[in-house]
């Protein structure tokens, strides 16, 4: 008479009650639409574990991972931040883990209340006017931000500037071909005309060098073009906000100040823009408003919905500015707890020291003997390092040391890319991983 | 008579920033003692930052109070049509949270990531089998995402055929979510709609009429959101592969029929899976979800970037399928989701996925029996995982619109169902009860839904002021969207906006 799994509380006597209430003999009445060709096929699935069975068996996934202690200096895309404690502990409140899009404002404060401090939160870190409550990812951001150019300046082709990472142009790509984009990708504005959209940058660069986007928006708008800055909003701690060197739209990746890398999701797409565009904006905006009526005891209040929908799927439909539905809510309040946590100092502070740790960590490197540090410019968390030896086969000579190394960058067509691999520290790389590195790297400069 | 109590803080109105003190911090930055690297020209540089200062405990309170002001599955019957709002379980998240899977960098050589890889190829090979569908790429982070990489699979079949200058269009019924059509546009097609017939599947008569050269795809919800099986869709596959066309499967009601019928044996080339509908996934108050997307033989080369595979050396590796349509994300994907994901699978096996199908379908149907007669139902017959009545009766005698009736439920402590979807039943009542809910939570929503029909005839002014009990009133949502009002600083966007709205 038990119910059939942990999950599902019915019990058989449930199930029997419910049946006769219904007035069918058994389930399978229910099913009588489901064409009997096709009924019940052989499935092949694992058998059922318990939660001691599961809990053992992925315990020992996990460990066939790289240990979470081995010392790594990987970024390009994904970086290791310093989390507030609080974060993971808020955001696992099941009242927000639990809930969905807040369609019934009156019961989903917390949600929107916490959307309208996300949008204002990107808007502060962006220097933007308005922001939506995020997309999938940077890269998805961005590919959204190019078709919101096109739509706006009737133009049909994005331009991207080389240092983009490579992830975020094939999916600006991808989505370019759905909508009849084409997509250039150029060495420099001089390259842009009155056929593009916008210009796409990303800063830092893909090889973590900051860039004066001011020159840049410049040109864009010299030939009618938007220019979309993808920036790393840890970074914006201390660089310049896009916004105020001319952007008009920004778009970056805000997983990693929301908690741990997760192979690279669930990630957090920002976007921002510049009031002109707001109508244009793809996914949720929350507005602020008040109640329609006063309660007995006082004045309206203050809340929170979910406004300006007519861009939206589900009321627009094939005319809608995206078709985003679900996006990456429990990060953007992740992101945003972390971002008030750290506060206006803490952000500079912690933003500053990834720079400094960053900056000492190559210095310690370019002075040893067989090492190079090829420099770019001024950057803030990458840098290049050349060894003694080809860069696949230096970082082959770390993994044999347990240590993980930068990402292999030596096809790359950038001079001091070639031989190099893409190193990242930031203020979160425990002192004794980069001991570590050190003491790896001048060794295996030594067997040369 | 109560005696007057203190009076209710406006607790909207005080934003962090409302309640920041200067000075005041939640957490400390470790001092830098190694030698110092000047910083970058300060032409590059901020000069300021507008943020909250709050104490540690003072930002922990703001956000308890503000998750106070929430309603998830955990508090309570959530039937949200479309949404299945099911018991997230908790040993999901403990998985996908343990170091070795939560640190793994999107960057990892494949050796150094085989926990991760091996625990996705086991869902795709999982996924593979409950769909019918053989090849997967898990990369999609929601259901439309995993609609735009179908259709820009079709798209480049069509390519290859030298048929996409021809098919230009997609046919999506009008019971559809409006993320396909949106899809559709995206993709760069033009949509033609399909009615919907008196038995609540399509109408064949359209299709016949509509299938020709132009036609690419026709997008179908199976089952659709009436909650009804689509009658006769496994020969309608026919008709739109004889006409050069591919079928595919919006699989975000997959929950109904999982380990009983799957996409691929009904002939369709092309579905994607909202992993956190019919996965328990937590729907995290608007995503991160992922939908996967699962296709046939033919399609597999068009796939999104990347698939999982075992290679021959037995390490499991992420790779681009020969002709890919490209990446979606920057990265892979949602992996967090699709760890719990995977969890959920283990957790249930082939029996379980049966029982979660059977059991949904039961409640769905326990509810409609409940309930007849009590509101209308358009669709009257025998339903899969959730149930469409009407409010138009109510509407029509005692104006009180479904909008109201939904309201009000949340004074009985429920989260209302999916209100005015899908468009063509008027005021439609979208209610999906899921597996996890015990009988007593059905009838206890039968119960209240009936009251509610008893009081919109006796004090339909109750209603229309409805919720009474909630943390607030109904809100101006038409104030909200004239005059927006986005973010702390009130930038004077209301003027603005009106000069630029069309
Ligand atoms: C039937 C149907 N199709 C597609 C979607 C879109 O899925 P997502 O919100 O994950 O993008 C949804 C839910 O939102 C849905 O209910």
């Amino acid at each position: 008479m038990a119910s059939p799994h942990p999950y599902i509380p019915a019990t058989e006597a449930d199930r029997a009650r419910m049946l006769e209430r219904i007035g069918v003999d058994d389930l399978d009445a229910l099913f009588a639409d489901l064409p009997a060709a096709f009924r019940d096929p052989a499935i092949d699935l694992p058998p059922a574990l318990t939660e001691p069975e599961l809990i053992a068996l992925l315990a020992d996934r996990a460990a066939e991972n790289a240990a979470p202690s081995r010392p790594n200096f990987l970024g390009a895309g994904a970086y290791r931040r310093s989390v507030p404690s609080i974060v993971s502990h808020l955001v696992s409140r099941s009242e927000f883990a639990t809930a969905y899009t807040p369609y019934q404002p009156e019961i989903s404060q917390g949600t929107l209340q916490s959307g309208f401090e996300f949008q204002s939160v990107v808007c502060e870190l962006t220097g933007m006017d308005v922001a939506n409550v995020g997309l999938y990812d940077v890269a998805s951001a961005t590919a959204e931000a190019c078709l919101m150019a096109s739509r706006t300046t009737k133009r049909q082709a994005a331009a991207l500037l080389e240092l983009i990472h490579p992830g975020t142009a094939g999916v600006v790509n991808t989505y370019a071909r759905g909508a009849g984009l084409r997509v250039d990708v150029v060495a420099s504005p001089d390259e842009l005309s009155d056929e593009h959209a916008c210009l796409v940058v990303q800063q830092p660069d893909f090889l973590g060098t900051i860039v004066d986007l001011e020159p840049l928006a410049n040109a864009a708008h010299d030939v009618g073009a938007l220019l979309v800055a993808v920036a790393d909003p840890f970074a914006l701690g201390i660089l310049k906000a896009p916004g105020d060197a001319g952007a008009d739209i920004v778009t970056g990746e805000g997983r990693d100040l929301a908690g741990a890398p997760a192979f690279g999701g669930p990630s957090l797409g920002l976007f921002a823009a510049g009031l002109p565009y707001l109508r244009q904006i793809p996914g949720r905006i929350v507005g602020r408003t008040k109640e329609l009526h006063a309660p007995d005891d006082g004045e309206p209040r203050t809340g929170y919905v979910l406004t300006l929908q007519a861009r939206e799927q589900f009321i627009r439909r094939e005319r809608a500015t995206s078709n985003v539905s679900t996006a990456q809510a429990l990060i953007a309040l992740g992101f945003t707890i972390a971002v008030q946590a750290l506060g206006p100092q803490g952000l500079r502070q912690s933003a500053e020291l990834c720079y400094q740790r960053a900056h000492d960590a190559a210095r310690r490197i370019s002075a040893l003997p067989a090492y190079d540090v090829p420099e770019r410019g001024p950057w803030f968390q990458e840098f290049l390092v050349r060894g003694p030896m080809s860069a696949p086969e230096l970082s082959a000579a770390l993994s044999e040391r347990e240590i993980t190394g930068g990402l292999d960058v030596s096809n790359r067509l950038e001079p001091e890319a070639r031989d190099a691999l893409l190193f990242c520290v930031t203020e979160a790389t425990p002192d004794a991983h980069i001991e570590a590195l050190i003491e790896a790297l001048a060794e295996i400069g030594d067997e040369v | 008579m109560t005696a007057p109590g203190p009076r209710r803080e406006d607790f909207g109105a005080r934003l962090s920033i409302d309640r920041s003190v200067p000075g005041r911090r939640a957490v400390d930055v470790p001092a830098w003692h190694g030698s110092k690297t000047s910083l970058p020209d300060s032409s590059l540089l901020r000069d300021s930052l507008r943020l909250p200062e709050m104490s540690q405990g003072e930002l922990v309170r703001y956000y308890t109070a503000l998750s106070e002001r929430n309603y998830g599955i955990d508090s309570g019957t959530y039937p949200l049509g479309s949404c299945t709002m099911k018991y997230n379980p908790k040993i999901n998240d403990l998985i996908a949270s343990q170091p070795g899977f939560a640190d793994a960098h999107p960057q990892a050589r494949a050796e150094d990531a085989q926990g991760t890889l091996r625990t996705l190829l086991e869902l795709r090979r999982g996924l593979a089998e409950v769909t019918g569908l053989p090849h997967v790429s898990l990369a999609p982070a929601a259901g439309a995402q995993g609609e735009l990489a179908g259709v820009l699979m079709i798209t480049a079949a069509l390519e290859e055929r030298g048929e996409l200058a021809t098919r230009r269009r997609i046919l999506v019924p009008d019971s559809a979510h409006g993320t396909n059509p949106a899809t559709a546009a995206m993709a760069g097609y033009t949509v033609t709609h399909l009615p919907t017939a008196e038995n609540g599947s399509l109408d064949r008569a359209t299709i016949e009429q509509e299938l020709d050269e132009t036609v690419a795809a026709v997008m179908v919800t199976v089952p659709n959101t009436l909650g009804l099986w689509e009658q006769g869709i496994e020969e309608v596959a026919g008709l739109i592969h004889d006409a050069g066309a591919y079928l595919y499967a919006d699989g975000a009601n997959l929950n109904a029929i999982m380990g009983r019928v799957r996409y691929g044996d009904l002939g369709f080339d092309v579905a994607h899976l909202n992993l956190h509908k019919s996965f328990s996934t937590p729907h995290g108050g608007g995503g991160p979800g992922a939908g996967p997307v699962c296709c046939t033989e033919e399609l597999a080369p068009y796939l999104p970037t990347p698939v999982v595979e075992e290679c021959a050396d037995g390490i499991v590796r992420l790779l681009a399928p020969e002709r890919s349509i490209g990446q979606l994300q920057q990265f892979h994907g949602n992996v967090g989701v699709l760890l719990r994901a995977y969890a959920y699978l283990r957790a249930l096996g082939l029996d379980g996925l049966r029982a979660v199908s059977g059991q949904a379908v039961l409640n769905a149907n326990y509810l409609r029996t409940l309930l007849h007669g009590h509101y209308d139902l358009p669709y009257d017959r025998p339903v899969l995982h959730e149930v469409v009545f009407s409010g138009s009766r109510q509407r029509r005698q005692h104006d009180v619109r479904t909008y109201d009736i939904a309201k009000r439920l949340i004074d009985h402590g429920f989260h209302p169902p999916t209100v005015y979807f899908p468009l063509i039943v008027p005021e439609a009542l979208m209610i999906e009860p899921t597996e996890t809910e015990p009988p007593e939570a059905i009838e206890a929503l039968a119960d209240a839904l009936i009251a509610i029909a008893d009081e919109a005839a006796e004090d339909p002014d109750t209603l229309h002021g409805a919720p009474w009990s909630a943390p607030i009133g109904r809100l101006d949502e038409t104030t909200a969207a004239r005059r927006p009002v986005l973010r702390w600083q009130d930038v004077k966007v209301s003027e603005t906006v009106s000069r630029l709205s069309r």
